[in-house]
């Protein structure tokens, strides 16, 4: 099946600093990507690169077969609505209420009416599981995880066909953390919905992710199931998956192998 | 990607039979999703809602639909399930969901009355508060001052340099260009006027007072109210949003002797520096005109000068100077600090900020001019 993101060659320098050095990814769709990399390896910028909001160096980013650099506006335009971002911070409009943040991409289409925005609204809100009493509060009112599904209910407002997340699980407790990977699974069953997410979160990881891709040296090191990541024996994987903290959440989760996840060793 | 991937996407699209008991049979195909119902939402939604009491609904025909879609059907239908519906399975948690019970937002405050009366009455409080933190604000300003000199080292002293910098070098253009044609015009409107009367060289002494007095430390307060006032006020007001205020604060590093202090300090510095310059420039373009119009020599023009405006008046100048730079700064950060953690309260709060202390300046320099009246006039 064609990808419907692919990044092929892909350089970002930043002054005399090399973030990405031709890096090559592709998306399928209807899958759930995880990427992943230490602190600073360039995870946020190549997000934000497939947002078309940073330009490479060098290289192509083709979304749903559209290279994003060097299009017309007006088609660039329609390429975003039909996905939805929710940023590292959150990024809600600190000057309207929750609802409103909500009902602007809606609003904006000048389509639908009140009422019909405000029951979407509701329903979005109560999909990330925000009470409607906090409908009306402003984003200075609220506490960091309830910033972070608000933020989620708007990037699925204009019921996106790819979903970015950046970060999407930080901030909130297990308990929220377990409902948001539930709701990803409701959500790509119903709506056949593509995902690329950034997580340091190796439970959200094991549970929600089809496919990783790790960044690290400057490049996607290895992209796969589990499985074939943890095989790939490179420093940061190591660290990652199979140190202390690693091994101690994919024990407690499923065990990879009959032995366990000792078994990896 | 979709199950019906293969075939061609339709338009969404209502069918009515007769159902055998009379009533009517409704069935939906095509996409109902947000792509597909963009354009017609309005006309299809108000389509279906006609068929509400229909007998039968029929969605299998469905290709593909999205909460858009669904919730268009769902407020059609009142937002009850009807009794004979045939649905994809893929499609039954979509209605599921909507159909789960949630609480809905508390109604909306109804409309107050009294609100004028009260905004009015808030507005007041507003004003003898925000005099009350400015004062307290100063009053904390000569502590730290107080601080500063019983221990110069730990002033600071880099954040004053650079505030001086900011708000004065490199304010120097647009001082200079804004003094010099006021120069020119006052000049030239006193001499069309003094020319009749056959009173040429009081020129010296109209614009001599003018500018110095008068002209010099208001343009140059205003602009640096416009320049400075609004950067000083934003700047703090992003250090709210960003929480950089609170981050101060847990350091235990007094926000007052770091933020507030240096940029009293730097304004009352600067904006008397500014005076001199915009009253030098002023002048020189007053002695121009002069010049032009009446034939005043520049020698004549200069050496007039000292007898025309006493020494005095360069001292209130001066003096006007300091405290307007000083209550700049003080409104500026008093704004700043009282922004709220939103980009509204950022853009209201800096308008504020800048209104606040235009008008101040103008108020205080009424003040004085009322009550410096006897000193510095040189004719009597
Ligand atoms: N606008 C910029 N100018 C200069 N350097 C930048 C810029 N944006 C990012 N960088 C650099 O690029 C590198 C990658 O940053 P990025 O934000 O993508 O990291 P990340 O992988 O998202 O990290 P984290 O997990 O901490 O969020 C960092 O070294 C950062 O300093
Ligand atoms: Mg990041």
């Amino acid at each position: 099946m064609k990808p419907l993101i692919e990044i092929e060659g892909l350089w970002t320098v930043f002054g005399d600093s090399v973030v990405h050095r031709d890096l090559n990814l592709s998306v399928a769709p209807g899958e759930v990507l995880a990427l992943v990399g230490g602190s600073g390896s360039g995870k946020t910028t190549l997000l934000r690169q497939m947002l078309g909001l940073e330009r490479p160096a060098r290289g192509v980013v083709r979304v749903f077969g559209i290279p994003l650099h060097g299009v017309p506006a007006a088609q660039l335009r329609r390429l975003r609505k039909r996905w939805g971002v929710l940023f590292q911070e959150g990024a809600l409009y600190s000057a309207l209420s929750v609802f409103d943040n909500v009902a602007l991409p809606l609003r904006e289409l000048r389509c639908f009416d009140e009422g019909f925005v405000r029951d979407m609204v509701m329903l979005k809100l109560a999909m990330v599981d925000i009470e409607a009493r906090h409908a009306d509060k402003m984003p200075a009112e609220l506490s960091g995880g309830m910033v972070k599904r608000i933020a989620l209910a708007r990037a699925l407002a204009l019921e996106p066909e790819l979903l970015f997340l950046d970060e999407p699980t930080a901030g909130l407790d297990p308990d929220r953390s377990e409902s948001f990977v539930r709701l990803v699974a409701e959500l790509r069953r119903e709506l056949k919905l593509t995902v690329v997410m950034v997580t340091h979160d190796l439970d959200t990881l094991v549970a929600a992710a089809d496919r990783i891709a790790v960044l690290a040296e400057q490049r996607v090191l290895v992209s796969g199931t589990l499985q074939e990541v943890v095989a790939a024996r490179h420093p940061f994987i190591v660290n990652f998956f199979l140190g202390e903290r690693g091994l101690r959440a994919l024990a407690a989760l499923r065990p990879l192998t009959p032995g366990g996840a000792a078994g990896i060793r | 990607m979709q199950p019906a991937a293969s075939t061609a996407i339709r338009e969404p699209e209502i069918r009515l039979t007769s159902a055998a008991d009379g009533g009517t049979a409704v069935a939906l195909s095509g996409a109902w999703d947000i792509r597909a119902l963009q354009a017609r939402a309005t006309e299809l939604g108000r389509a279906l809602a006609r068929h509400a009491r229909a007998t039968s609904w029929d969605l299998t025909e469905i290709q593909r639909i999205d909460h858009i879609g669904a919730l268009l059907i769902w407020r059609a239908w009142e937002k009850r399930r009807p009794a004979a519906l045939a649905l994809r399975p893929e499609h039954e948690a979509l209605f599921a969901r909507l159909g789960a019970p949630r609480e809905t937002s508390a109604a909306r405050a109804r409309a107050d009355w009294l609100e004028p009366l009260r905004s009015l009455g808030d507005l007041a409080a507003a004003l003898a508060g925000g005099a009350l933190e400015i004062v307290r604000l100063l009053g904390q300003v000569m502590l730290d001052a107080l601080a500063v000199l019983r221990d110069p080292l730990r002033g600071p002293w880099r954040e004053i340099s650079a505030g001086v910098y900011r708000t004065g070098a490199q304010a120097l253009g647009i001082t200079a260009l804004v003094g010099f044609l006021i120069g020119v015009v006052l000049s030239y409107l006193s001499a069309e006027q003094l020319r009749d009367f056959g009173a040429n060289a009081f020129v010296v002494n109209i614009v001599g007072i003018g500018v110095v007095r008068e002209l010099g430390p208001m343009l140059a307060a205003i602009l640096v109210a416009g320049r400075s006032g609004s950067a000083i006020t934003a700047q703090l007001g992003v250090m709210r949003v960003t929480e950089e205020l609170d981050a101060l604060a847990v350091m235990g590093i007094p926000q007052s002797l770091r933020l507030v202090f240096p940029k009293v300090v730097a304004l009352a510095v600067a904006v008397p520096l500014l005076v001199l310059w915009t009253d030098a420039i002023a002048l020189a373009g007053g002695m121009l005109s002069a010049k032009w119009q009446l034939g005043i020599g520049y020698r004549t023009f200069v050496q007039s000068l000292p007898a025309a405006v006493p020494i005095a008046n360069y001292w209130i100048g001066l003096g006007k100077g300091a405290a307007f730079g000083a209550l700049i700064a003080l409104i500026a950060c008093h704004f700043g600090l009282r922004i709220e953690p939103n980009t509204e309260s950022l853009g209201a709060g800096t308008t504020r900020s800048v209104v606040a202390a235009i008008t101040v300046v103008i108020i205080v320099d009424a003040l004085v001019a009322v009550m410096f009246s006897g000193v510095g006039m040189g004719l009597r």
